[in-house]
């Protein structure tokens, strides 16, 4: 537990500001657009009490020797981290040290059309569809859109017409090895007995686009009971008798509800102090959050197990194909592609999948004053389906939890425009490019921080296919992210850390030696870290 | 007794060993007196040599005339055997049962085995008490060692030569004797060098339901106290079972009788329990078919969890009471034989650099362990999947291991010694060729065994510079500070070495374990090539220097 400090407490527009009386003047920077729920237990002789909880989970308590200050304080803090209009929020005030030019310049740091390019998209089967051109089929959808070549305009907007909000059918991810392709849409309106030619045709576009194979998988991602539910409702899932040649197959990712609710619970285990080893592991158990983690990672295994193994394409959705639709194809894609396993190349998923594709930021990070019944760890779940992996392939990934653990700070602290709002559309409704920074070049820049020193470019893990166990007991309590305390305590040695030292020692030795004269003949031993030090960024 | 009566079938071909993670071997299987052997006789494959000692129970199916018999060793491995023949299959699995619970010590494999390495520097006399007692010296004149015991009369668990403070003369450690369970009258554990405090070790005091006492069991340990300084006493059982202990002559010390002690109590399990955690845990890791709830709520049921944290937490409660309070200690539970040493040697990996050190490790379990008298052969004598009417085994130094396994998680840099060490260390003292956890004290095991002269030391093997090396872990930077380990159940993990050990693969892991041990060696090597070439540097310039000056 840390020792408690004396100090001055400052309220700005946008932090809350603790400086310590000691000599060193260490100061608090606490964002309120980071703070999550401000507490006021009943004051105790010593003085009034105030707990901070922040959304990334760190937690400031504060004891105020006056009790008005305390409500006072208390109420500007629920103001000020509850804005009610974008307008509000830090990223429109922020303002590093960065002129137009930079500014615009780092906009363009991520290029989704250079990734599909990566892909090999476009293709002699795939291209880009200007549908969507000004939002006119999909206003939660990126203007540019990934679709068969074979699919005609007509086709497009039909699909779009039987599809809940216009999502319809299109490419995520083309896997080159195979031609198989991940693709994304939300449920088909269905109902008990409605269907689409159109919808139908571009689901046969889709699969024919992967000539090797003879039929696809409809991955609905939800529980099948839910599925069948919004029947009822005029959407559902597809009838397996009008769409030639598909397989459904239901995965049971649970809905936003459920996965906060579990949050909440995983938070308070992470929260207990002193527990009994009992408390704890029931409290984990009663969250069912590792439960929801290992559903999302099942459904990434189940697509890659199509796309890489049978060679056979995937659509996939649920309800809106906003949440559990981003996190079974963002989960796949690490799985599939070494890239996305990369620091620039997580963002560049990220971009991809969850902001170009509108996941609502804005509704489930509660950026803003709104339905609490709209806000969800989704994204969060996706990142900790990451850490797992990163547990069980220690070599394959170039970023660290720290890694992780910033972007999910940066996706609550509002502090640059990429994830405000809730869709591309609104972003630029909004001027976001204009009026605020973007965090990637942000990032990139300060990624020595970021680096896992055991990741080599050319190592087997870092090439090829993930193919993690997801038997239950491979699945940790995420430490680093819902017990910060703890985290402090026992990082007191890093093995990461003191690795990168040795990397980066090891890196001025080959500077002097190769100043000096030749770099010493690669041994067996060295071999492979030689190569490896050439990669690391300087 | 031959061994031979007790193999009916020497040998049968066509046996199909499955094994986890290796392929399925086809080939002949025989019987010798110590092992069960699979040969394949082909190169390519990896022949199976199994020590009986190692198998802990053994289950028959048949399918017709298929026989299968299904392999459960101490160290946690199944395997399994398909068998053509349902007599041959009987034979086998009966030979195997029979050999594999041999009653007698001395038939055990260790008496048998002779080293296929020439043995350097011999095990056996490396760690004695005089060696321990010479460093202690060097520290404090206020002890001494004593010969009290140098006939296991006053107590046949602890070693001939003891360390008691200096004052305190051998008719008292008698009379102290008399008054502590199994004779284990108070005796140094460990010395801290930094404030000169103690912590010493004994059995539960004798006192029973009419408050018996002992001046010269007071005496004793008030002779470990500083003028006016108080000591702590730390009974490892809650004090309801303290307390019922009485009824059968057990009992804690009374404050009326030893007023300059503070006595704690803490909750550390009995054996029989830990047994039970043990079983259920392992029965839990090898359900692959559990789901998140179910693994999460046997997780917990078997409780093994709550045991580490619960020994952490004394451990680091003894560390306290000698580091920050700056008082002596004395640990008990009730024999003195289980939960005291995973106290007492914990304490010292907590407070002690040295024990965290290869050597100093091997020390610690020679000095804590068997030197003090764990039952190392009735604890080990079954494993997780014993099924049979519990005896006296129990997992208590897989426990400290395990313990010991968290601390080096959380202070990755501050051990000589990896994860395999203590693994190694977790499969010898259940199964071994080597004779070093034989027995079940001191005086069993150097003279009425003769280990010494018929057997070879685990340490023998360990020390060799190429066995070494692997036990060695690269990070290690010898750190001179306490470490103080957090208990908190979020930093405690279950040590998927040992449980998830053949039930996962553990590739990826082993393979950013030989990356680091990589960066590590290539640092040194550029380190090594950058010094010769400053010496080159400096060398030619000095050189170079009378020439340059007209």
């Amino acid at each position: 537990m840390e020792k408690s400090v004396v100090g001055t407490l400052y309220l700005s527009s946008t932090h809350t500001i603790f400086v310590e009386n000691s000599d060193a003047r260490r100061e608090t920077w606490v964002l309120h657009s980071l703070v999550g729920s401000i507490e006021r237990p009943p004051t105790t002789p010593s003085g009034s009490p105030l707990v901070i909880r922040c959304k990334n989970f760190q937690v400031y308590q504060l004891l105020l020797p006056q009790e008005k200050d305390c409500v006072d304080i208390q109420a500007s803090l629920i103001r000020l981290s509850r804005p009610d209009r974008y307008g509000e929020l830090f990223c429109f005030s922020f303002q590093p040290n960065v002129d137009k030019e930079e500014r615009e310049k780092a906009w363009g740091f991520l290029d989704l059309h250079a990734e599909f390019s990566r892909m090999g998209i476009p293709s002699n089967l795939w291209h880009i569809t200007p549908a969507n051109h000004e939002y006119r089929v999909c206003d939660t959808y990126p203007s540019e859109l990934f679709v068969p070549k074979s699919a005609s305009p007509a086709v497009i907007v039909g699909s779009a017409k039987f599809r809940s909000r216009g999502r319809l059918p299109v490419l995520s991810y083309f896997h080159r090895d195979t031609s198989a392709a991940v693709c994304r849409s939300s449920q088909p309106l269905s109902g008990f007995s409605a269907r689409s030619l159109e919808d139908e045709q571009m689901l046969q576009a889709i699969m024919k686009s992967n000539p090797a194979s003879e039929y696809m998988y409809v991955v609905d991602t939800r529980p099948k009971l839910n599925a069948m539910a919004n029947r009822a409702a005029g959407k559902g899932y597809e009838n397996e008798d009008h769409y030639t040649n598909i397989k459904l197959h239901f995965i049971g990712i649970e809905n936003i509800h459920v996965m906060r609710n579990s949050q909440q619970k995983i938070t308070d285990v992470g929260d207990m102090r002193s527990p009994s080893m009992g408390d704890f592991l029931w409290g984990l158990e009663n969250s069912g959050w590792l439960k929801h983690i290992k559903a999302v990672l099942d459904a990434g295994v189940f697509i890659v197990k199509a796309v890489a193994e049978e060679g056979v394409s995937v659509l996939v959705h649920c309800s809106d194909g906003w949440d559990r639709t981003a996190q079974a194809c963002s989960v796949a894609s690490v799985l599939l592609d070494p890239f996305y396993r990369t620091i620039r190349g997580l963002m560049v998923l990220i971009e991809k999948d969850w902001v170009s594709f509108g996941h609502k930021f804005s509704h489930r990070y509660s950026h803003l004053e709104g339905d609490p019944k709209e806000v969800s760890p989704v994204i969060d779940q996706f990142l900790e389906c990451v850490w797992q992996l990163m547990e069980q392939f220690p070599c394959a990934f170039e970023f660290n939890e720290r890694f992780l653990l910033q972007l999910h700070t940066h996706i609550h602290s509002c502090q640059y425009g990429n994830f405000i709002g809730n869709s591309q559309k609104e972003r630029r409704d909004l001027r976001i490019n204009e009026r605020t920074h973007s965090v990637w070049p942000h990032l990139w820049e300060n990624r020595a921080e970021y680096i896992n020193p055991l990741y080599r470019a050319d190592h087997s893990q870092s090439k090829g296919i993930l193919r993690p166990v997801t038997t239950p007991y491979c699945f940790k309590f995420w430490k680093g992210m819902y017990s910060p305390a703890e985290r402090g305590v026992a990082l007191r040695q890093s093995p990461s850390d003191s690795l990168n030292a040795v990397r980066e020692e090891s890196q001025q030795l080959e500077e002097e030696l190769s100043a000096h004269q030749e770099v010493p003949r690669e041994t067996d031993a060295g071999q492979g870290i030689h190569a490896h030090t050439r990669h690391m960024p300087t | 007794m031959e061994f031979a009566e007790l193999i009916k079938t020497p040998r049968v071909d066509g046996v199909v060993l499955h094994r986890p993670f290796l392929p399925t071997v086809e080939g002949t299987l025989c019987l010798t007196g110590h092992h069960l052997i699979l040969s394949s006789r082909q190169d390519n494959t990896e022949e199976l040599w199994l020590l009986h000692s190692n198998i802990d129970a053994i289950e028959k199916r048949f399918i017709g005339s298929l026989g299968t018999i299904i392999v459960k060793c101490k160290d946690l491995r199944i395997i399994q055997l398909d068998i053509p023949g349902m007599e041959e299959c009987l034979n086998i699995a009966s030979s195997i049962e029979a050999l594999s619970t041999l009653d007698s010590v001395s038939l055990m494999y260790p008496f048998f085995y002779r080293p296929m390495f020439e043995v350097i520097e011999d095990g056996w006399h490396l760690f004695s008490p005089e060696e321990a007692f010479k460093d202690l010296e060097s520290m404090t004149d206020e002890w001494r060692l004593s010969e009290v015991n140098k006939d296991f009369t006053v107590c046949p668990s602890y070693p001939s030569l003891v360390t008691v403070p200096k004052d305190i003369d051998d008719d008292t450690l008698c009379k102290a004797a008399a008054f502590r369970h199994g004779g284990r009258f108070p005796v140094l554990s460990y010395y801290h060098k930094k404030n000169g405090m103690v912590m010493m070790r004994a059995g539960q005091p004798l006192t029973g339901t009419n408050g018996r006492r002992c001046k010269e069991d007071e005496k004793l340990i008030n002779a470990t106290l500083r003028a006016g300084k108080r000591g702590y006493i730390i009974d490892t059982r809650t004090i309801a079972v303290a307390q019922q202990a009485k009824a059968r002559g057990g009992g804690f010390e009374q404050e009326a009788n030893y007023p300059q002690w503070r006595r704690i109590h803490k909750a550390i399990e009995r054996s029989n329990i830990l047994q039970e955690s043990l079983i259920k845990l392992v029965e839990a890791c090898n359900d692959q078919s559990n789901s998140m709830d179910r693994w999460l709520s046997k997780l917990e049921a078997s409780n093994w969890q709550s045991h580490v944290k619960e020994i952490l937490t004394t451990a680091c409660l003894a560390a306290q009471c000698i580091d920050r309070s700056g008082a002596s200690v004395l640990v008990h539970g009730t024999e003195g034989t289980d939960s005291t040493l995973q106290v007492t040697s914990l304490a010292q990996i907590i407070l002690e650099p040295a024990c965290r050190t290869i050597r100093g490790f091997q020390a610690l379990v020679e000095r804590e362990w068997l030197q003090a008298g764990h039952p190392f052969q009735q604890r080990c004598a079954q494993s997780a999947y014993s099924n049979g009417k519990p005896r006296s085994e129990a997992p208590v130094f897989l426990l400290f291991l395990d313990c010991v396994w968290q601390i080096l998680r959380q202070f990755p840099c501050s051990f000589q010694f990896n994860e395999h060490f203590l693994i190694t260390l977790f499969e010898h003292a259940y199964a071994s060729q080597f004779g070093t956890f034989l027995g079940n004290s001191a005086a069993e095991s150097r003279v009425k065994l003769k280990l010494s002269r018929k057997t070879v030391s685990l340490w023998s093997w360990v020390n060799r510079p190429q066995e070494l090396e692997r036990f060695v872990n690269p990070l290690y930077e010898p750190n001179s500070l306490v470490i103080w380990p957090s208990v908190a159940p979020q930093s405690l993990l279950l040590w998927e070495g040992v449980f998830l050990r053949w039930n996962r693969s553990t590739k990826f892991l082993d393979e950013a374990y030989e990356e680091m041990v990589h960066i590590i060696e290539y640092n040194k090597e550029l380190q090594n090539k950058v010094n010769s070439l400053r010496r080159q540097l400096a060398q030619l310039e000095t050189e170079d220097s009378p020439l340059q000056t007209p």
